[in-house]
């Protein structure tokens, strides 16, 4: 345990030091406007980051399973579907139709709507099965994004940059209240949560034990299921889709911190991610001069360790 | 029913597929058509269909294949990564060959699915428990690690649209001397069909089928190289067209049982059906223009599989 908090200690300076040298490194021009971008910038990456890692060590718990995350189970689709359908609607109006804050509402709302529906229809008519719930929701999502290519293929190029600045997922224009309504449903959600944590550490050892050590396994799922629906689908709506973030930084968290304590985890997680979403930005920004975009290197590093992990592990 | 009565039906869903399109040519100007409308016939009409069929028996056939391998229902090329290493493929082959005729881009294809589907059987051969619904999420996860790497080179060259657009089945570009490649995929369903016993058997596993005097590692990719070539030939010249693989072997399986000699014949018209159906419904819900197939059969083929999934249990 010691050990362990000497490491947690070591990972929050360096996550300091990480986000010290994006606010000031390189500091020249207006100095009060260019702080107050990159502060900005640093609070969005550091809420996703939070609400992706977070999100992902509970689901691979409740799953049972370090190789899913809430990500594929088709929010993604659901948020690109709907960037498509209202572009193609209105098409370069976009902006002046629907602003960025109702944009951002409805899409949480649909992914949450979408949320709730495969959990009802899947637990209504069968208790426990979570893989069940994870296929029909992959399932889903393929054919959302089968609908979504479609649509896209009627929009002219130009409309199409607009959806393709949502596909990708990005820093770089942030809008502000934005970020405060995200932080504000992330703080709500971790005050829910607090509650709830002396019992994922008896989750982990599945359904059955959970039970047998008196633990009301339906209703805390259900509880933890909404925590993370609204967190990826607000972090999703914030900036956009990262698949494969939540697989990578839970996977260096368990490979880092050998234990299963969530009173570990669930820090080491966060910081991780912070670290990795921070670190990933300064390299978009300084290294590959915008050339790509965050989501895209962090899907490749990420799909990349992932493979490795499908490939070298004895048993999944 | 039985296969005759298969074979009528497709043959005379064939023929309305022949005759549905922007140029009416009605049944009787079959026997003396004017330079026009055979010019039509020949060169666009009877191509499609052709190439609708084909697809339809090799892509349900894949399916097939893949699932006894496998020992997985929901085993098919949408659900093991196959379809995104042949869409990788495609893309690398337009990027660094951007000279190369259809051949070399079917063969570029050919080897990522190939690879590909090794890789696959390789990490199911690593799942501890074989839950039947965690190998084929498996299996999407792996498919969206391929796409994430197309996406990384498509963004960096700006066609991100363009890929998403080729990718979409579409029949309507099919056309005499842009399909032929399809023909490719004959002899793989032929080789099938001569293997149907020996799929079975190696999908009982290594141990139990070498324990019966097969070459287990040969059979399997032999089942593999099919697939693969089956599917590429396909996704170049059509494009994508998700869950067909999926959901037509799953329903012969419930009507007619897992015998696979016997099912295959089955499956195979039953694909063709099903995809010359859902091409027909395609093309009519706003005539004159076209839905493209890959949208229907993702629409039809999604819900269906949704309701298999749910019966199943």
């Amino acid at each position: 345990m010691k050990k362990h908090g000497i490491s947690l200690v070591l990972l929050a300076i360096f996550t300091l030091l990480l986000v010290g040298l994006f606010l000031f490194h390189d500091l020249t021009g207006n100095r009060d406007y260019v702080l107050e971008r990159r502060a900005w910038k640093v609070a969005a990456l550091l809420l996703v980051a939070w609400s992706i890692g977070y999100s992902s060590v509970v689901f691979q718990t409740l799953t049972g399973n370090r190789i899913l995350t809430p990500s594929i189970m088709g929010f993604e689709a659901v948020y690109l579907l709907f960037q498509s359908i209202i572009v193609f609607l209105y098409g370069d109006k976009t902006f002046r139709v629907l602003t960025e804050s109702r944009n951002f509402g409805w899409s949480v709302l649909m992914m949450l709507g979408f949320a709730v529906l495969i959990y009802l229809f899947v637990f209504r008519r069968e208790k426990n099965n979570m893989y069940f719930l994870l296929l029909t929701g992959l399932i889903l999502g393929t054919l959302f994004s089968t609908l979504s290519s479609f649509v896209q293929m009627l929009l002219d190029p130009n409309e199409f940059s607009l959806v393709e600045a949502r596909i990708f997922a990005s820093f770089n224009k942030m809008n502000t209240s934005l970020i405060s309504y995200a932080a504000g449903a992330g703080g709500l959600m971790l005050v829910l949560a607090v509650r709830y944590h002396k019992y994922l550490d008896v989750l982990a050892l599945g359904r059955e034990q959970a039970i047998n050590l008196g633990v009301n396994y339906n209703r805390v799922v259900a509880v933890f299921l909404f925590i993370i629906s609204v967190l990826v689908s607000v972090s999703t709506a914030l900036v956009g889709p990262i698949t494969f973030f939540g697989i990578l930084v839970t996977n260096l968290t368990y490979e880092l911190f050998k234990t299963h304590r969530h009173s570990v985890l669930l820090p080491a997680c966060g910081l991780i991610s912070c670290i990795t979403l921070v670190a990933g930005q300064l390299m978009v920004e300084r290294v590959f001069n915008m050339s790509t975009t965050i989501s895209i290197l962090i899907n490749f590093i990420g799909g990349a360790y992932f493979l490795y992990i499908l490939l070298t592990a004895k048993k999944l | 029913m039985k296969i005759a009565g298969y074979l009528i039906v497709l043959i005379l869903v064939a023929c309305v597929s022949v005759f549905i399109g922007v140029k009416d040519i009605s049944i009787t100007d079959i026997f003396h058509p004017d330079d026009e409308e055979m010019l039509i016939l020949t060169v666009s009409r009877i191509p499609r269909t052709l190439s609708l069929i084909l697809a339809g028996i090799g892509l349900s056939i894949s399916g097939l294949i893949l699932q006894q391998i496998t020992q997985n229902k929901f085993v098919s090329p949408t659900t093991a990564g196959t379809l995104d290493a042949a869409k990788l493929g495609l893309l690398i082959a337009f990027l660094w060959m951007p000279q190369s005729g259809l051949l070399n881009r079917a063969l570029m294809a050919f080897v990522f699915t190939f690879a590909a589907s090794l890789v696959f059987l390789n990490i199911t051969d690593r799942i501890r428990y074989r839950n039947i619904i965690f190998v084929p999420l498996v299996g999407i996860i792996f498919g969206n690690i391929l796409s994430s790497v197309t996406s990384f080179f498509a963004y960096r060259y700006n066609i991100v649209q363009n890929v998403n657009a080729w990718l979409v089945g579409d029949f309507s570009s099919v056309l005499k001397g842009n399909y032929e490649v399809l023909f490719f995929s004959v002899p793989a369903i032929l080789v099938t069909y001569l293997y149907a016993n020996r799929f079975t058997v190696a999908g009982m596993g290594e141990a139990f089928s070498k324990n019966l005097g097969l070459n287990y590692r040969q059979v399997v990719n032999t089942g593999l190289f099919c697939v693969s070539l089956t599917v590429s030939v396909v996704v170049i010249t059509v494009g994508v067209i998700p869950f067909l693989g999926l959901v037509v072997p799953n329903i012969i399986s419930l009507v007619y049982g897992d015998n696979l000699r016997k099912t295959l014949p089955y499956t195979a018209l039953f694909g063709a059906l099903f995809l010359l159906v859902c091409d027909i419904a395609g093309r009519l819900v706003m005539f004159p223009f076209e839905v493209p197939i890959g949208v229907v059969v993702g629409i039809a083929g999604g819900v269906l599989f949704l309701i298999l999934l749910f019966r199943k249990r």
